[in-house]
């Protein structure tokens, strides 16, 4: 039945389809080099989506539309609205590396942009494995696209190649293994997929199966080990400022996707699929932190760091269920909300000073093009460093808190299996740690390769500036961001 | 706000002020707000020991209020005859760096002033945390500025040294972040220090966790054998950072031994004690040997501390009054002495440019007034009577032969080791003939540096002569501390 709620539940997105069309039909009439009213209209989408999502977050209801085709909870309304603002936040420091690179053509980055970003709340929505999966495909095309957006570089062409054969294979396990949950209990409503595997009464081998291939559907979007070798080359190959797009609000939109899929819909399964999740969270912490530290390119040095991020995010994840206790999974599930939020942004912030370096006819590729960076600018390399040290987990930086709050759904399990998992996950840190360790070395203690001054546009210097600040604020004042996504993910439960 | 509050965040406030001052002709103006920033951050530890109540081992000048309510943490702060001391340590050391670093430092001098100052409140920060995870913020927030002290302006080699500093402590520390997540599921989620010393706690759980706080406390001491970062880092940092790291950073993990290892985990801490001895002996007699040869100045003052930081634990280890005051006293004697030393080694530097003992030789008859001060501390670091270098060894090894005749000889060779590498230096150094022009051509100190070598000097003799308004202070709470640990708390 097709009532006013379910018009409600889906505004954001209409919202983001009717603009992304009107973006791309002004386009037409606007020949100026820099395309400002696109960027304009953009950001207003933006602001604008994001707003209403938060409302709808903070308003703190759940809404089933079309016959519980789409949900829109708390937990999917504020994963919408940090995926909104970080897109814009994208826009704004890839405007002028876009604008140099002649990546704008008439507008489609804008348009790119917005119709990824519809894709990932398409995604945050679903409530039924069609539409999760329709969801997927809009975010991952309209990504191919963006990375192969400079179609005279050959490295990016190459790197969208890669991502387009790797994406569409990871697209089909999870189509494969979505049509297995299907075969064996006839519904696509994740709700009803959770009752019929609860019953009990479905043959388990076709399960087991099914749910193999959707957590490689699943660990392929994180990009955790082993599938993971598309991240290094994507995020080094595809423009700096397109890497920032999919490094960021996808994530948000692939911890959706795990949610659903493995929680709401089969959390019965959850003693196997634990075990998975384990698996490639100590694989990608242990490769990802131990290939970061033979980059020399900051941008696959950063890409083998996301990995090992995303191993955090499913010891968080997995240390969910181990006794059924619904408090104690909540705790774990918010954990790994809080770190995922948190990474992104965190990440904003590194490819942000990324792209400042960055000038026309010179990617500021290598860690070594950081060199002496806070001769040249202490308020970048400042920036810069906190990102890293964030990363790295050091108090009093968001990054610390987001790993303590995964070690402590780890060790209040209180199995020595897990309470092992987060010891390693600790050793694997210190491994971390000593890659950021090296670029603020280059950019703290290394004489500059050149004087030339840095200068940023001001909205972009504005944004920057409090993104950087926004990690320390958080690592001192976490309280308000955890308690949102506790409650968040405690209302996803209950429903 | 309470006193302990504006003492943390007072000297972080002028250092977040002097990074927005960044250009090199405001040098003079960055140096002069550092200065006022670390007197007025001195000023208010003051009420801290004037408002003490002498006698109870209860925390005082506490502050609660809620930090992160998901998790239950506290800003919780307080202090106690334990740690007092330190809080006033810290303060009086940051005045003596900002001076000690007034002309020496030429580049990016705002960063270099915040650094300190911003270190200042976070150690201050570690010695009044009463919550877990406020105490591990500020344990490992200080290796920021201290990863960039060493980096930005140490020696030749320094970015190893700061790689190693960091590595090293990182990971000491991680482990007991993980010991503390499990205290506080033990506990019923609370990371409430004192709360977690009245949990009961199984024998192996004990030992777990005595060990994963022994790796951050250990190698944040040094013990051996987990020193050798000292030394490489001491070479090459910079006159401040040496004289802070050891006057300041490696009591940390001996005051964590006192607040953590000690009182929650009594039975691992006397099964283990053994091995505590065992080490801080080897640290006491080998690594006092080890300095005998150095050939180099802030070497041999480096190996000196992990010999004096060996009482300390040691005297930790042997659980009864003399023993832990001692190393209290000893710890606070160390923070004087040892950065008194390092800011010597640095004045010779300044003008050297070399830290190499056989570079040097009868630097007494041009630098005479300096020398009195080098003999001073000289004396201080092998224990002289009268000196603040004594009470602490005398208490150590009196404690140590109240608890076994053995130790107490074995502890008491350090006297003789001590005194035989500092009165070696100090011969070779600054008496004797002048050996080279570098030497012939040296001026003697000037008013700022005397400022701060008498502020250490009146420092040193008062502890030696007048120790008592120190144990005063110490006494209720190390009676408390002994009957902590004396009692089991397996269940």
């Amino acid at each position: 039945m097709i009532d006013r709620f379910s018009w409600v539940a889906i505004y954001p997105e209409i919202v983001l389809l009717v603009m992304a069309c009107v973006i791309a039909l002004i386009d037409l009439l606007d020949h100026s080099p820099r395309r400002t009213s696109a960027y304009v209209l953009a950001l207003l989408t933006l602001l604008g989506v994001a707003g209403l999502t938060g409302m709808y977050a903070a308003g703190g209801q759940t809404i089933y539309g079309f016959d519980g085709l789409v949900v829109s909870d708390p937990m999917a309304n504020w994963l919408k609205c940090f995926s909104a603002l970080a897109m814009l936040v994208t826009f704004i420091y890839g405007r002028r590396y876009v604008t140099e690179r002649g990546m704008l053509r008439g507008g489609e980055w804008y348009v790119l942009g917005l119709l990824s970003l519809l894709g990932a709340f398409v995604m945050i929505a679903a409530n039924n494995l069609l539409l999760l999966y329709l969801g997927l495909e809009c975010l991952t095309l309209a990504s191919y696209a963006m990375v192969a957006l400079r179609r005279d570089h050959a490295v990016s062409v190459e790197a969208a190649m890669k991502y387009f054969v790797l994406g569409a294979m990871a697209s089909g396990f999870l189509l494969y293994g979505l049509s297995m949950l299907y075969g064996a209990t006839g519904t696509l409503d994740i709700g009803g997929l959770f009752k019929a595997v609860s019953s009990g009464q479905i043959r388990h081998t076709v399960l087991v199966f099914g749910l193999v291939f959707v957590v490689a559907g699943v660990a392929f979007k994180f990009g955790a080990v082993p599938f993971h070798m598309w991240i290094p080359d994507v995020y080094q190959g595809a423009p700096t400022a397109v890497t920032l797009m999919i490094g960021a609000a996808p994530k948000l939109a692939a911890f959706a996707m795990a949610i659903r899929l493995l929680v709401e819909g089969l959390l019965p399964l959850a003693f196997d699929w634990q075990q998975m999740l384990g698996l490639l969270a100590i694989a990608s912490l242990l490769i990802g932190n131990l290939a970061a530290i033979a980059q020399t390119n900051i941008k696959r040095m950063l890409a083998y760091s996301t990995i090992s991020h995303m191993g955090f995010v499913l010891l968080g994840l997995m240390a969910g269920v181990v006794n059924g206790n619904a408090l104690a999974a909540a705790n774990a599930y918010s954990s790994a909300m809080f770190y995922v939020v948190t990474y992104v942004l965190t990440t904003l912030a590194g490819f942000g000073v990324i792209l400042l370096l960055s000038r026309e006819g010179h990617e500021s590729e290598e860690i070594a093009d950081f060199a002496g960076l806070n001769s040249r600018s202490p308020l970048y390399a400042g920036i810069m460093a906190i990102c890293l040290f964030s990363m790295a987990g050091l108090p009093p930086l968001v990054g610390f808190q987001a790993k303590l709050s995964v070690l402590q759904a780890l060790v209040s399990t209180g199995q020595g299996a897990y309470i092992g998992l987060a010891v390693f996950a600790v050793m694997m840190s210190l491994i971390g740690a000593f890659y950021y360790l090296r670029v603020i070395k280059v950019m703290y203690f290394d004489d500059p390769v050149s004087d030339a001054a840095l200068d940023a546009p001001m909205d972009m210097r504005a944004v920057l500036t409090a993104n950087g600040a926004l990690l320390l604020i958080l690592g001192i004042l976490p309280g308000g961001l955890m308690a949102l996504c506790a409650k968040a993910i405690v209302q996803m439960l209950a429903t | 706000m309470g006193w302990l509050s504006l003492a943390i965040w007072t000297p972080i406030a002028f250092g977040a002020v002097l990074l927005l001052l960044g250009r090199e002709r405001q040098a003079q103006l960055v140096r002069w707000i550092a200065l006022i920033g670390s007197l007025v951050s001195v000023l208010v530890t003051l009420p801290l020991y004037s408002g003490f109540r002498l006698g109870t081992a209860a925390m005082q000048f506490v502050e609660k209020s809620v930090w992160i309510p998901r998790f239950n943490v506290n800003y919780h702060l307080g202090v106690d005859g334990i740690s007092l001391w330190f809080v006033l340590l810290t303060a009086f050391i940051t005045v003596i760096v900002v001076i000690a670093g007034w002309e020496v430092i030429q580049q990016k001098v705002n960063q270099y002033m915040a650094a300190f100052l911003i270190l200042s409140g976070l150690m201050i920060g570690v010695f009044s945390a009463l919550d877990g995870v406020l105490f591990y913020v500020f344990f490992e927030a200080t290796l920021i500025p201290m990863y960039l002290i060493i980096g930005i302006w140490g020696g030749p080699n320094k970015i190893y040294a700061a790689f190693k500093f960091f590595l090293y402590t990182l990971l000491g520390s991680l482990l007991t972040l993980v010991a503390f997540i499990y205290l506080y599921t033990r506990s019923g989620g609370s990371f409430d220090i004192l709360t977690w010393q009245t949990l009961p706690l199984s024998g192996t759980a004990q030992t777990l966790l005595f060990f994963a706080l022994f790796a951050a406390f250990a190698v944040k001491v040094p013990m051996w054998p987990v020193h050798t970062w000292l030394p490489d880092v001491h070479v090459e940092a910079p006159t401040g950072g040496s004289a802070v790291l050891a006057a300041i950073m490696l009591k940390l993990g001996a005051y964590g031994f006192l607040r953590f290892s000690l009182p929650i985990l009594p039975d691992a801490s006397r099964e283990w004690a053994w091995l505590m001895i065992a080490l801080s002996l080897i640290a006491v007699i080998y690594v006092g040997l080890v300095a005998l040869v150095q050939q180099d100045m802030k070497k041999l003052v480096a190996y000196s501390s992990v010999a004096h930081m060996g009482f300390v634990t040691l005297g930790f280890f042997i659980f009864n009054d003399m023993g832990i005051t001692g190393g209290l006293i000893q710890m606070i004697a160390h923070g004087f002495v040892s950065g008194a030393m390092f800011l010597c080694i640095g004045v010779l530097y300044d003008r050297v440019h070399s830290r190499e003992i056989a570079s040097y030789g009868g630097v007494v008859n041009t630098m005479p007034r300096f020398t009195a001060f080098a003999l001073l501390f000289a004396m201080a670091n092998c224990g002289l009577p009268g000196t603040a270098g004594f009470v602490g060894e005398w208490m150590v090894i009196l404690g140590a032969v109240k608890a076994n005749f053995w130790i107490g000889v074995a502890a008491a060779t350090a006297l003789i080791s001590g005194a035989a590498y500092t009165l070696w230096m100090f011969k070779r150094v600054y008496l004797g003939p002048m050996v080279n022009d570098d030497v012939r051509k040296l001026t003697d100190i000037n008013g700022r540096e005397f400022l701060m070598l008498a502020l250490l000097a009146i420092a040193v003799l008062w502890m030696g002569l007048y120790p008592k308004p120190i144990t005063d202070v110490m006494d209720a709470s190390v009676a408390n501390l002994i009957k902590q640990v004396a009692v089991s708390k397996l269940n």
